[in-house]
């Protein structure tokens, strides 16, 4: 009776997490259209083309590829319940995500520096607003990663443990997905 | 430093204008009464344990319902106020409200009337039955339930909060369309409480549709398959993928704006490369989907209502779940038919032409259902179907006008005008109102324990559907003689003045009406000895929501009912009917007895333990400072609102990491319930 009940929480968690993933891509979505009517909305300001160096964006994109690979293994050995390779694992993901973050946020200060700020033309709003939004995206993953340890830390493996790391898993696998759409969408086509 | 403490808050921006005053004195005095009435009964602590911590989707769908009753008084008088107005101003005369006062009233009506009536009523009554009807005890997630209501509460306050701490409402229309609403035509901060107080409120919107889809589909009793769901199961469904879908583009679109007037960046302003047509795009991407969300469940309920009225099953179930469903699909490719006059070519505007006047055979195909299954059922004429009847001649009649509305050439000529309005108006009172009114006084019974006094009920259908008829079959007549919307004032030498009065007539009669509603609660409540429903099943119904008690008991159902049919209860006293040798027309003579063979069954029943979830307060604490953060954000009191962000994390982390939300009642509990 327990177990089963385990069994059906499980189910709805997931399930709901699906969907909710479904509608944060749909906000991704409605960001990228946006993106795309207004790319060539440069109004005077410099264009992609202009400001996006393809080897630093391709160097953050295989961290973050990295850090995905990373999470699916941790997640696996979350299942075997092993802490110890769990926390390896999760913490390589944690310092990937770090490094990711602290580059784009290099990038925009460089980008800022130059007086390509979003106030100066609808591309640049455009563009920060839909990289920013994986960013805090990231961010936020980052935040829950650090708690799910705290929660482990006070709790041990236990079910409850694995469910969080397993939807934290997912999330992380969505983001990776979100950022190749944006390396295709705004950078390489941005870049040609 | 001032500026850093209190953003753009200063004493001139308290309340001043006579109806700011009027609205902070009337809210002031609501508010000490109902604070005095709590303290004198000593209820406080009763409402705080029983109703506004509960995660029990039945009280949460009753407070969404009494909240929604009071905005649809709010919008009222808004919809009176324009009229007034409309019925005098003319020529010399410049009424009794100022350009940019009229311009507030009539955005929030439509504001009030979409987001916190139509939306609050169906989400009550989504809540409260669905459970019911499918055979669950409770939600998927009981605390995103809590947590999406009092934010839907947060979102209506905040939209209120200018008549107590100053500002003004929007003025940019109830859609807030570029350019008009960016920082350079509408400089004031009523744009700002509009963009925060949608987005709080569509949060809540979106959980209790991840919510709801989630519980549909994974919650249902043993046996229920997907083609076995009530009617109103299946549309409150497809409204709540609707919700899904479309709620995330809200969401994105409202924010975009947020960041054209806080940080100065140019998605939609007219310089700097930005594109208002890109906000009508989006918002109608998100729009024209929002009313068949308000629709769809309507539907459900008129389904319910007929089959159950004319005692008969629903004719071709089947094509009225696929009917639903094209609804669903078909309503995400028409959102261009609110703008042929953009411009966008004729290819384009064909297209979305052709798919407009597509959408309506589904629709259609459900009204011949209905009619079907009316045809040689044994009718019982209550209230609950003279909502229906109703519905179907008024929502005919409007959707005619927008099968019109839908062909571009003839779209140009009426675009704008008072027709759209009279047409928008036809399908929202007479398909979804009338079909809240009708499934509120269809379910009453089961909500309270005793029915709605049926002659009133009747007399007040009669007024709102003459009423209705006599307001808006002016505007249709207005609007081919060229009278556009959102008009405060016109020449005399157009000869509009009298339908205008006869619009204003018109509403007043469906005052009367609303007046008689509420008489009718009150007479109910006296008499509700008479009207009693001691079986639990007042309309010899046919779905599980009438299995259990009226009211239900918080845990909805003592045995999980084993389902065979679509309509299982009507299936279940077959099979008890059949045993006692009675056939299918005495059933429908002979209610009683079926509820005695039924009430013997139950004696029977063996129980087993129940989970529920506890009650808990995170939701209106959430609510609480997110509401700060929304109204710090909209008067740039920015130190708050990061203070009152870190707290609703704080207390989502809270919330997210406690395992301890449920508890177990056990067999002996539960008959110990049962046999009291």
């Amino acid at each position: 009776m327990k177990e089963e009940l385990q069994q059906k929480n499980n189910d709805k968690t997931f399930f709901g997490f699906w969907v909710y993933l479904m509608t944060d891509l749909l906000m991704f979505a409605a960001l990228f259209a946006t993106y795309a009517v207004l790319r060539n909305n440069t109004f005077g300001a410099p264009s992609g083309k202009e400001l996006f160096s393809l080897p630093y964006v391709l160097i953050e994109t295989l961290i973050l590829l990295t850090s995905s690979f990373t999470v699916g293994i941790g997640t696996i050995y979350a299942r075997a319940k092993d802490v110890v390779k769990t926390s390896i694992f999760f913490g390589a993901t944690f310092i990937l995500g770090v490094v990711f973050l602290w580059m784009e946020v290099a990038e925009f200060a460089h980008l800022f520096a130059e007086g390509n700020t979003p106030q100066r033309s609808a591309f640049l709003s455009s563009y920060f607003t839909l990289v920013g939004t994986h960013g805090l995206h990231i961010t936020s993953g980052l935040l829950w990663m650090v708690l799910i340890f705290i929660f482990i830390l006070k709790r041990g493996m236990s079910d409850s443990s694995i469910r969080k790391l397993t939807l934290l898993g997912i999330f992380w696998h969505f983001l990776d997905i979100v950022w190749i759409f944006i390396f295709t969408i705004v950078y390489l086509l941005g870049a040609i | 430093m001032e500026n850093f403490i209190f953003g753009k808050l200063t004493w001139e921006a308290l309340p001043h204008l006579w109806f700011t005053i009027a609205g902070t004195v009337s809210m002031t005095i609501m508010g000490i009464g109902a604070v005095a009435a709590l303290t004198y009964y000593k209820k406080w602590k009763w409402l705080w344990k029983e109703w506004l911590t509960s995660c029990d989707p039945k009280k949460i769908g009753i407070m969404y319902i009494i909240f929604a009753s009071l905005m649809l008084f709010r919008g009222a008088l808004d919809a009176f106020m324009i009229w007034a107005q409309q019925s005098i101003s003319v020529g010399a005369s410049h009424g009794y409200l100022s350009a940019d006062h009229f311009q507030q009233i009539f955005t929030a009506h439509g504001d009030i009337m979409v987001f916190f009536v139509t939306m609050g009523f169906l989400f009550g009554l989504i809540n409260f039955i669905v459970p019911l009807q499918i055979g669950a005890r409770d939600l998927a997630f009981p605390f995103l339930n809590t947590l999406g209501f009092w934010l839907y509460v947060a979102g209506a306050i905040l939209i209120n909060m200018f008549f107590v701490v100053g500002g003004d409402f929007a003025a940019a229309g109830w859609l807030s369309i570029a350019p008009l609403s960016e920082l350079q035509f509408n400089p004031g901060i009523g744009v700002d409480y509009w963009i925060w107080s949608l987005q709080i409120s569509g949060l809540g919107t979106l959980l209790g549709g991840i919510n709801f889809v989630v519980t549909i589909l994974k919650l249902r009793a043993p046996g229920m398959s997907l083609m076995k769901m009530p009617l109103f199961v299946w549309t409150s469904l497809c409204s709540m993928v609707l919700v899904i879908t479309i709620f995330p583009i809200l969401t994105v679109t409202i924010a975009l704006l947020n960041l054209d007037r806080l940080f100065g960046m140019h998605f939609f302003t007219s310089g700097f490369g930005g594109n208002p047509m890109m906000y009508t795009n989006l918002i109608w991407t998100w729009g024209h989907p929002e009313v068949y969300v308000l629709i769809l469940p309507a539907f459900g309920v008129y389904s319910e209502i007929v089959s159950n009225f004319s005692h008969k099953r629903l004719f071709s179930y089947t094509s009225n779940v696929m009917a639903a469903i094209a609804i669903t699909l078909m309503s995400l490719l028409v959102w261009l038919h609110h703008f042929f006059t953009m411009g966008a070519g004729a290819d384009v505007n064909s297209f979305f032409g052709i798919m407009t006047m597509f959408i309506a055979v589904p629709t259609g195909v459900q009204i011949f259902n209905w009619a079907t299954t009316m045809f040689r059922g044994k009718i019982t004429f209550d209230s609950p179907l003279y909502w229906f009847l109703g519905f179907v001649s008024t929502f005919t009649f409007g959707g005619m006008a927008g099968v019109l509305l839908s062909v571009p050439p003839a779209d140009f000529q009426l675009h704008n005008s008072l027709f759209l309005v009279a047409h928008f108006h036809t399908m929202i009172i007479g398909g979804a109102l009338f079909g809240i009114f009708a499934g509120l006084t269809y379910w009453f019974p089961k909500v309270t324990g005793f029915k709605l006094d049926e002659k009133l009920g009747k007399y007040s259908f009669w007024l709102w559907l003459i009423g209705f008829f006599v307001s808006f079959t002016p505007l249709y007549i207005l609007g081919f003689m060229g009278a556009t919307r959102r008009l405060d004032h016109y020449s005399a030498s157009t000869g509009w003045q009298p339908l205008f009065i006869t619009a204003f007539i018109g509403i007043c009669i469906i005052g009367v009406g609303t007046a008689v509603q509420v008489y009718q609660i009150i007479v109910s409540i006296k008499n509700r000895k008479k009207n009693h429903d001691t079986t639990g099943d007042p309309w010899n119904g046919r779905t599980l929501e009438w299995a259990t008690a009226s009211p239900p008991p918080f845990y909805n159902f003592a045995v999980i009912p084993n389902v065979k049919d679509s309509d299982a209860f009507w299936d279940m006293k077959k099979s008890l009917a059949k045993d006692a040798s009675m056939s299918d027309m005495d059933m429908i003579t002979n209610p009683e007895k079926v509820s005695q063979l039924l009430a013997e069954k139950r004696k029977n029943q063996k129980y087993e333990e129940i989970t529920l979830p506890k009650n808990t307060p995170m939701g209106i604490y959430l609510s609480l400072f997110v509401f700060v953060v929304g109204f710090a954000m909209v008067w740039h009191i920015f130190w708050l609102a990061v203070i009152c962000l870190v707290g609703a994390i704080a207390c989502f982390i809270i919330r997210a990491f406690d395992d301890e939300t449920e508890y177990e009642l056990s067999a002996e509990e539960v008959k110990k319930l049962e046999e009291k």
